[in-house]
C-alpha cells in the first residue's frame, strides 16, 4: 500500500492560510490504514484547524469528508458539491488524491496535507517499511522476493557492499541490509547459486528515470467500447 | 607516465600487457606491489597534492586518488590524478557508482585517459548520508561490478555500455576492484570476489586488514576458489594513529577487524602520560604521546605487511594512511619494499 504521515499542523496551517472555507478531504484506502488520512484523521484535523485558528483571531470554517478512494473520478464526483463550496480543500490522500482532486475540480485549489512516504507495508504495530520503488521491471524473482531497489540503500544489483554488518546497512544500524536478507532467504532455500550470476546494469527506462509513466491496456480499452 | 609508454601496438597486444601501467608491469613481474591512498584536499589548492605525491613518490607503484571518500566533497580524483601525473607518479583513479551515471562515469574515463591514467578503483561508495550534503540526491545507476565489467568491456572489445563501437582510440584501464574480506555475510565475500574478478576485475585492494589470521582464512578459501591466479590481490593495511583511532575502527567502521592485542599494544605505547586527564597533559606531553603512538602504529603496519606477504595469494599491500601519507616512507622502508623496482 501507499504508506503517508501527515505533516506538521504548523506547514498545514501555512498551507490554508488564505481561506475561509476549508474542506478536508480523506481517503478511505492506503491512508486510512496507514492512520494518516482516514476518516478519523480528516476530523481531527479539522477540528485542530478550527480550534487553532480560533485561537489565532483567524477562525476557519473547517469541515471535513472522506470518500473511498480519491483516486477515481467516481468518488470525487460524490463530493462535487462540498468543493465547490469550498475555497480550499485540503486533501489527506496520498500524493495522488491531491493530483486527481486538482485535475477534477480545475477552478478548486489544493494542498496536500501528507508526505507521501512510500510503498511498503507495516511490519509490526504502528511501523511501515519501504517495499517498492515501483522500478517497472520486477526482478523479485531473482533476489529471492526482497526486492533490493528499494530496500538496499544504494540499489545494488549485485550486492552487498563492504558496508553490511551484522544485519544492518551502512546508512542506520536501524536498517536492515536487503542483502543480508536476500542472502539468507536464497541460502535456506538452497538457491545461493543464483547469487554467482552477475546482473548487469538495469534498464531504468521502465523505472521513473524514463519519464512520466503511463500504461494502456488496449484490450480493456476495447471492452469498454463495446460497453 | 607519459603518453608513450602505451603505444598503440602494446594496446592491441604488442607485448602482452592489458594496458602497461607500471602498476601493472610490476605485479606482471612478481614484484610484490605497493599502492598508497592519497587523499585530495577540501579546496582547489593543487599544492596539496603536489606535496603529498612529493612524500609518495619513489615509495609505491600506484597512487590511489579517492574519489569524493565517505561523501565529503573533495577535488575530483581524474583532476588530482592529473596533477599526479605531473608530478611523475601513477595515480589509481578511484571512481563510485554514488555521484555519476553511466554517461559522466564513461565520459569522466574518457578524459582519465586522455590526461594519462591508466588505473582504476571501481566502487559503490560510501552513502551520501555519511558525508556533508546529506540532502543530496544518490545516482547508483550501475554497481561496482557493472562498473568493472563496463570499463573492462571498453578497453577489450572498444565498446561503450550502450554497446556501440569506439570511433578512435578506447580508454584502457588496468581494473580493479574492492574487496571487503570482513564485512557480512562474511561467507560469501570470497564469492563476491570470485564475481568482481569474472566480471573483469584485475587487482584487487581489500579494506583494512589488522586481524592476520582472519584474512589468512579469508585467502584460504579465495585459493580454493583459485582466484589468487586470475587476480592480483593487494591486501590493504593502514598505520594506526592512537589506541583511540584503533577502538573507533573497531567499533563503527563495518567490516574492519582490530584485535584487542593491537590496541593494547597502541594503548603501552602511550603509557608514560596513561592515567592524566586531559588538562594534565601539557601541549608537549600530547605531541610526545602522540609521536609514540604513531612510531607505534607505524612499526605495527610494517609487521602486518611482513605477515601478509607470507600468504599464498597476496600479491602486494594497499597503505591507507589517511592525512598521515608522510607515514608510508618509513612503512615501505621497514617493510623492506624500498627501493620499488624499476619497470620501464
Ligand atoms: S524490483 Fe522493482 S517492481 Fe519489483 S519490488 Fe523492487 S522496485 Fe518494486
Ligand atoms: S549495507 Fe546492504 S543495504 Fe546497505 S547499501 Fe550495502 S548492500 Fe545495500
Amino acid at each position: 500500500m501507499i504508506v503517508a504521515e501527515q505533516k506538521p499542523l504548523q506547514e498545514i496551517k501555512r498551507l490554508i492560510n488564505e481561506a475561509e472555507n476549508v474542506l478536508v478531504v480523506g481517503c478511505g484506502t492506503c491512508v486510512t490504514v496507514c492512520f494518516a488520512g482516514g476518516a478519523r484523521e480528516a476530523a481531527i484535523i479539522a477540528s485542530s484547524l478550527r480550534m487553532s485558528t480560533k485561537l489565532d483571531g483567524n477562525g476557519k470554517n473547517v469541515s471535513d469528508v472522506t470518500v473511498q478512494r480519491q483516486c477515481e473520478w467516481e468518488y470525487l464526483d460524490q463530493i462535487a458539491d462540498q468543493v465547490a463550496a469550498a475555497d480550499i480543500v485540503l486533501s489527506l490522500g496520498c500524493g495522488i488524491g491531491v493530483q486527481a482532486i486538482a485535475e477534477h475540480f480545475p477552478a478548486t485549489w489544493v494542498v496536500p496535507g501528507l508526505n507521501t512516504s512510500f510503498l511498503g507495508l507495516p511490519t509490526e504495530q504502528g511501523v511501515w517499511a519501504e517495499r517498492c520503488a515501483a522500478c517497472g521491471d520486477c526482478i523479485l524473482g531473482i533476489t529471492g522476493g526482497i526486492c533490493p531497489i528499494a530496500r538496499c540503500s544504494k540499489s545494488l544489483l549485485n550486492g552487498p557492499c563492504g558496508g553490511s554488518e551484522a544485519g544492518h546497512c551502512e546508512i542506520d544500524p536501524d536498517v536492515d541490509c536487503a542483502w543480508q536478507l536476500i542472502y539468507n532467504r536464497l541460502s535456506s532455500m538452497g538457491k545461493l547459486d543464483v547469487l554467482l550470476e552477475i546482473q548487469p546494469p538495469k534498464n531504468w527506462r521502465t523505472s521513473r528515470d524514463g519519464g512520466p509513466r503511463k500504461i494502456v491496456r488496449q484490450d480493456l480499452r476495447l471492452v469498454a467500447e463495446e460497453d | 607516465m607519459s603518453d608513450e609508454t602505451v603505444s598503440n601496438e602494446q594496446k592491441t597486444a604488442g607485448n602482452g600487457y592489458l594496458v602497461g601501467s607500471t602498476l601493472e608491469k610490476v605485479l606482471r613481474a612478481g614484484h610484490f606491489a605497493v599502492t598508497a591512498e592519497l587523499g585530495p584536499p577540501q579546496n582547489a589548492d593543487s599544492a596539496v597534492i603536489r606535496k603529498k605525491a612529493g612524500l609518495l613518490k619513489g615509495y609505491c607503484d600506484g597512487v590511489n586518488l579517492t574519489d569524493n571518500q565517505t561523501a565529503i566533497v573533495r577535488m575530483s580524483s581524474i583532476g588530482a590524478g592529473a596533477i599526479v601525473v605531473q608530478e611523475g607518479l601513477e595515480p589509481v583513479i578511484q571512481m563510485t557508482c554514488r555521484d555519476r551515471n553511466r554517461l559522466a562515469i564513461q565520459s569522466d574515463l574518457l578524459g582519465a585517459y586522455a590526461l594519462g591514467m591508466r588505473n582504476l578503483l571501481c566502487l559503490s561508495g560510501d552513502h551520501q548520508t555519511f558525508g556533508n550534503h546529506p540532502t543530496a540526491k544518490n545516482v547508483f545507476d550501475m554497481d561496482s561490478l557493472q562498473l568493472v565489467q563496463m570499463v573492462t568491456e571498453m578497453r577489450d572489445e572498444a565498446v561503450f555500455q550502450c554497446g556501440d563501437k569506439f570511433k578512435g582510440p578506447e580508454a584502457r584501464f588496468f581494473v580493479g576492484a574492492a574487496a571487503a574480506p570482513f564485512a557480512d555475510p562474511v561467507d560469501f565475500r570470497p564469492y563476491r570476489l570470485a564475481k568482481k574478478v569474472k566480471a573483469g576485475a584485475n587487482f584487487i585492494q581489500t579494506q583494512l586488514v589488522y586481524d592476520v589470521p582472519a584474512f589468512a582464512r579469508y585467502m584460504e578459501k579465495v585459493r580454493e576458489l583459485g582466484l589468487h591466479e586470475q587476480t592480483y590481490i593487494l591486501a590493504g593495511v593502514g598505520p594506526l594513529k592512537s589506541p583511540g583511532m584503533a577502538r573507533y575502527m573497531k567499533n563503527n567502521v563495518p567490516g574492519i577487524l582490530v584485535p584487542d592485542e593491537l590496541i593494547a599494544r597502541m594503548s603501552a605505547a602511550g603509557k608514560p602520560w596513561a592515567g592524566k586527564k586531559k588538562d594534565e597533559l601539557t601541549r608537549e606531553d600530547r605531541i610526545a604521546r602522540s609521536k609514540a603512538w604513531k612510531a607505534k602504529g607505524i612499526q605495527i603496519c610494517i609487521e602486518l605487511i611482513q605477515q601478509l606477504r607470507q600468504i599464498e595469494g597476496v600479491s602486494g599491500v594497499h597503505i591507507m594512511a589517511i592525512e598521515w601519507e608522510a607515514a608510508v616512507k618509513p612503512i615501505v622502508e621497514g617493510a623492506g619494499l624500498s627501493p620499488r623496482p624499476e619497470v620501464g
